[in-house]
């Protein structure tokens, strides 16, 4: 145990005149949670309930010949076999909605070609998984093995082997008729770089790779279906979004969204790993195939190599800058892996390697490239760590070679409100700043380093997003309220939300009960992602009640007779500017509800703009085992500003969860692909996540810019605070040993053997 | 709060700062920024093409925004497309649309 002379956890607050916001309130679903009797999808049961498997392929690259379910269709106890043949037809799409569907059902089930080591090809449903296992062997299917590709440099190189004949790529809008594994090309250009370059006192180019890595969910994915008589569609599984479930299995089995009902159940783990879907189709088609409900729940093997990693990139990072420390240009060039279907994250990469400065003149080229890899998903602020594990690398080469310190160089051409980003659109108040003051301010940053000590940098800045959400908030009559809405609960949203309805209302937190209800019972909401539930999900709820608040003044106007707009409810009480003999607390009027004209209920359905992104930045000291390449790391500090945070405990956790995601990525997660292409790790003994053990206390400081646009002054924190650590370390790590490390992981013998 | 809520200023004719992305900069015989009318998308679009042919193809199919394409307002990106309003002085940036995130 260690003692500090500074609070671990900070939160520089600017607007602090809230009821509720800003306090640490239990959460709703904590007593279900650690008592074990929250329903996650695995523990979903019901009568006559099959059970699936599913078959995937040995291959990494190969072409279906034949499949062949006879054999398994006749042992006892199997009663339903389905392949990518069971799809239904859909004839009226064309063109590019076409191919798109074709990709989508191939990633569920495989037609023509296996793409990945463990790219499903047929499920079965059974009495019990052992039998459904049992005729996973009895499946013969006849494979042509190919060549595959594993890398962006592989599959970008004159002779690879193509993963798809009809993919061609497209250059923002614009199809080159090329055949290729790069799916997809784009550049953003902000003044000259050719100029900026030339007026740079220094240049520092550097080459980087990463691998890929999962999310690593604790909770395997899983779902049930039951297709009932009446050609309705019921699905319980964990996902981050239980609409795009809806939306992408009507896509898929061709079937209106009005007759697929999906049920979130509880989450453990998503990260943008379960925005996707995988089993829950395959689940329905057994499920239609036999009248009863499917079940299917992968191994963990299956989720590491059956699901939707990070990609895997390759990065040219070039930096300019005036010795002053002026950055005078900037370009990258970033290739990153889809995976076996188009759709890497390389575009949100664009949108941040260079965003957290103010440069003149940048160039940053994009390639999306599939490989023989499971299609990529989104993890936390997708594309954007790969890229600062090139850009901050150099930012502090720069400050080596001028002489200054990183953070202020980096405070010199910081953005701020008015810059515009490389890509093109102007920042309103952003936090980048203040986290850098908040950093460069920090007891450890302000200590003096262990003897042997590395001490590294690195700020990160992902973008949040809005999108739709939808709350709908019900008055009891004992002055409680029922809030219902769409966002799976990840990290405490729940609350979070909660909150928001709870400070208009002017009611404790506790007089709100919070539910995620499935996608009949609330309107269209989207991903819990992109750092947009507290946010957008927290505005419809802010609507939600405001709402609510209307038609009580206009309830309490009905009681009183007296004109609504001379009244005003504030803190829980309903009151008369004019009078102040009319007054009464919300719950005196919900009380009277039902003899005053019925139930109060408040909805809202919202798609907001005003999104503010957010800024992390890290500060790591680590010690290097000079025998053996081991990293340590002995200090972290977390900065991220958070706009505000409604819940500080929910904000600090989601900093100290990125970070240390952040930290595994950097130091040891990776795909072991063999000579095949097929994972070698597949299993959490394997697959080496940092556990408590492997960590100090991550401590955190919140910074609250507030954010402009949103009511409460919300950004998103999901995200950006996965962005620095791969950086941050690979910056320690020099500064311990000289060596510059320009590929992840950076393992004990990666760093052993980096000169 | 509410002007947050896409209540964007919309005269009837406005004039929209369209920047031009590099990779279509053909198109616009290599101009980056092209003050066009419009008082949405679907108006700044139909305009551009008047003005410079091919844009259209390049950024509309089926009646929409092709979905690999975002259009960015005044820095955000719309999720409402072709309608969504374009103010007298907003900044109209077409980018390549987030995939896998």
């Amino acid at each position: 145990m260690t003692t500090t002379d500074y609070e671990r956890n900070m939160v520089n607050a600017t607007k602090t005149d809230f009821n509720v916001i800003g306090t640490r309130p239990v959460r709703h679903d904590g007593t279900d949670k650690v008592t074990g009797r929250a329903l996650y999808g695995a523990d979903f049961d019901t009568s006559g309930l099959l059970h699936g498997k599913i078959l995937r392929s040995p291959h990494a690259h190969a072409i279906i010949k034949s499949v062949d379910t006879s054999k398994a269709e006749a042992l006892e106890g199997v009663k339903a076999i389905v392949t990518a043949s069971d799809f239904p037809e859909v004839e009226e799409k064309t063109g590019e909605d076409e191919t798109k569907l074709k990709w989508l059902r191939d990633n569920i089930l495989a037609s023509d070609k296996a793409l990945y080591g463990g790219h499903a090809i047929a499920g079965v449903a059974a009495v019990n998984p052992h039998v459904a296992e049992e005729a996973l062997n009895l499946i013969q299917v006849e494979y042509q093995v190919l060549t595959p590709v594993l890398t962006t440099q592989e599959a970008m190189a004159d002779n690879a082997s193509i993963l798809h004949d009809s993919l061609t790529t497209e250059e923002l809008g614009k199809d080159t008729g090329t055949v290729s594994n790069v799916a997809s090309h784009f550049q953003h250009v902000k003044g000259d770089v050719v100029k900026g370059f030339s007026e740079a006192d220094i240049c520092i180019e550097r080459d980087f790779n990463t691998t890929t890595v999962h999310q690593g969910y604790i909770e395997p994915h899983n779902g049930t279906a039951f297709w009932s008589a009446d050609g309705r569609l019921h699905v319980w599984c964990s996902t981050q979004v239980a609409f795009a479930v809806r939306d992408s299995l009507s896509d898929l089995l061709d079937m209106p969204v009005s007759m697929i009902r999906v049920t979130p159940m509880e989450i453990g783990g998503g990260f943008g790993g379960k925005i996707p879907i995988y089993v829950e189709p395959v689940a329905a088609l057994l499920s239609k195939k036999t009248g009863a409900p499917v079940k299917i729940v992968m191994s963990r093997k299956e989720t590491f190599e059956g699901s939707g990693p990070t990609p895997g990139s390759y990065m040219k990072i070039k930096v300019g800058a005036k010795k002053d420390g002026t950055i005078t240009a900037a370009h990258a060039w970033l290739a990153m892996e889809a995976g076996a279907y188009p759709g890497s994250p390389v575009g949100a990469a664009a949108q941040c390697v260079f965003s957290v400065y103010d440069i003149e003149n940048a160039l940053i080229d994009g390639y999306d490239v599939v490989v023989n890899k499971p299609k990529t998903a989104a993890y936390r602020a997708p594309g954007a760590p790969n890229a600062a594990f090139g850009a901050e690398q150099v930012l502090n080469e720069l400050a080596e070679q001028i002489g200054m310190d990183p953070i202020d160089l980096r405070l010199k051409n910081v953005a701020t409100e008015g810059t515009r980003r490389p890509d093109g659109p102007v920042f309103r108040t952003i936090g980048a700043k203040e986290v850098l003051e908040a950093m460069r301010d920090h007891p450890h940053y302000q200590s003096e380093k262990a003897a042997g000590h590395g001490r590294g940098i690195a700020i990160g800045f992902w973008f949040n997003i809005g999108f739709d959400s939808a709350c709908n908030i019900a008055v009891n009559s004992d002055g409680t309220v029922n809030l219902t809405e769409g966002s799976t609960d990840i990290g405490g949203s729940r609350t979070s939300i909660a909150m928001q309805a709870a400070e208009v209302l002017g009611i404790p937190v506790e007089d709100v009960r919070p539910s995620v209800v499935d996608t009949d019972t609330v309107g269209f909401t989207a991903i819990t992602g992109g750092s947009r539930t507290t946010f957008a999900t927290g505005w419809a709820a802010y609507e939600a009640a405001q709402d609510v608040v209307r038609q009580c003044i206009e309830r309490a106007a009905s009681i009183w007779d007296v004109d609504a707009d001379g009244l005003q409810m504030k803190d829980g009480s309903i009151s008369s500017t004019a009078d102040s003999e009319l007054s009464m607390t919300f719950k005196e009027l919900a009380s009277q509800l039902s003899d005053t004209g019925g139930g109060i209920m408040g909805s809202a359905s919202v798609n907001p703009g005003g999104v503010g992104g957010s800024f992390a930045g890290n500060i790591a000291d680590v010690s290097v085992d000079e025998d053996t390449g081991k990293v340590t790391v002995e200090r972290f500090t977390c900065v991220q500003d958070a706009g505000k945070a409604i819940h500080p405990s929910y904000v600090e956790g989601q900093m100290q969860g990125g970070s240390v995601q952040g930290i595994g990525w950097a130091l040891n997660e990776e795909y072991f692909m063999n000579d095949q292409g097929n994972m070698s790790n597949s299993s959490l003994l394997d697959y080496r996540m940092p556990t408590a053990l492997d960590l100090p206390m991550i401590d955190t400081v919140i910074v609250e810019v507030a954010n402009p646009g949103h009511p409460f002054g919300v950004r998103g924190v999901g995200e950006a605070n996965i962005v620095p650590p791969t950086p941050t370390l690979a910056n320690a790590i020099y500064d311990a040993t000289g060596k510059r490390m320009t590929d992840l992981p950076m393992s004990p013998g990666a760093v052993l053997a980096a000169e | 709060m509410r002007f947050w809520l896409r209540n964007r200023p919309h005269p009837l004719i406005a004039v929209a700062l369209v920047f031009i992305p590099s990779l279509m900069q053909g198109l616009s015989e290599g101009e980056s920024r092209v003050r066009v009318e419009g008082g949405n998308v679907r108006q700044i679009i139909d305009n551009l093409d008047a003005q410079y042919p091919g844009f259209k193809v390049r950024l509309v199919e089926d009646g929409r925004v092709k979905p690999n394409i975002s259009v960015a307002i005044d820095g955000e990106i719309t999720p409402l497309g072709l309608i969504e309003k374009v103010g007298e002085q907003s900044e109209v940036h077409f980018l390549p649309a987030i995939s896998g995130g």
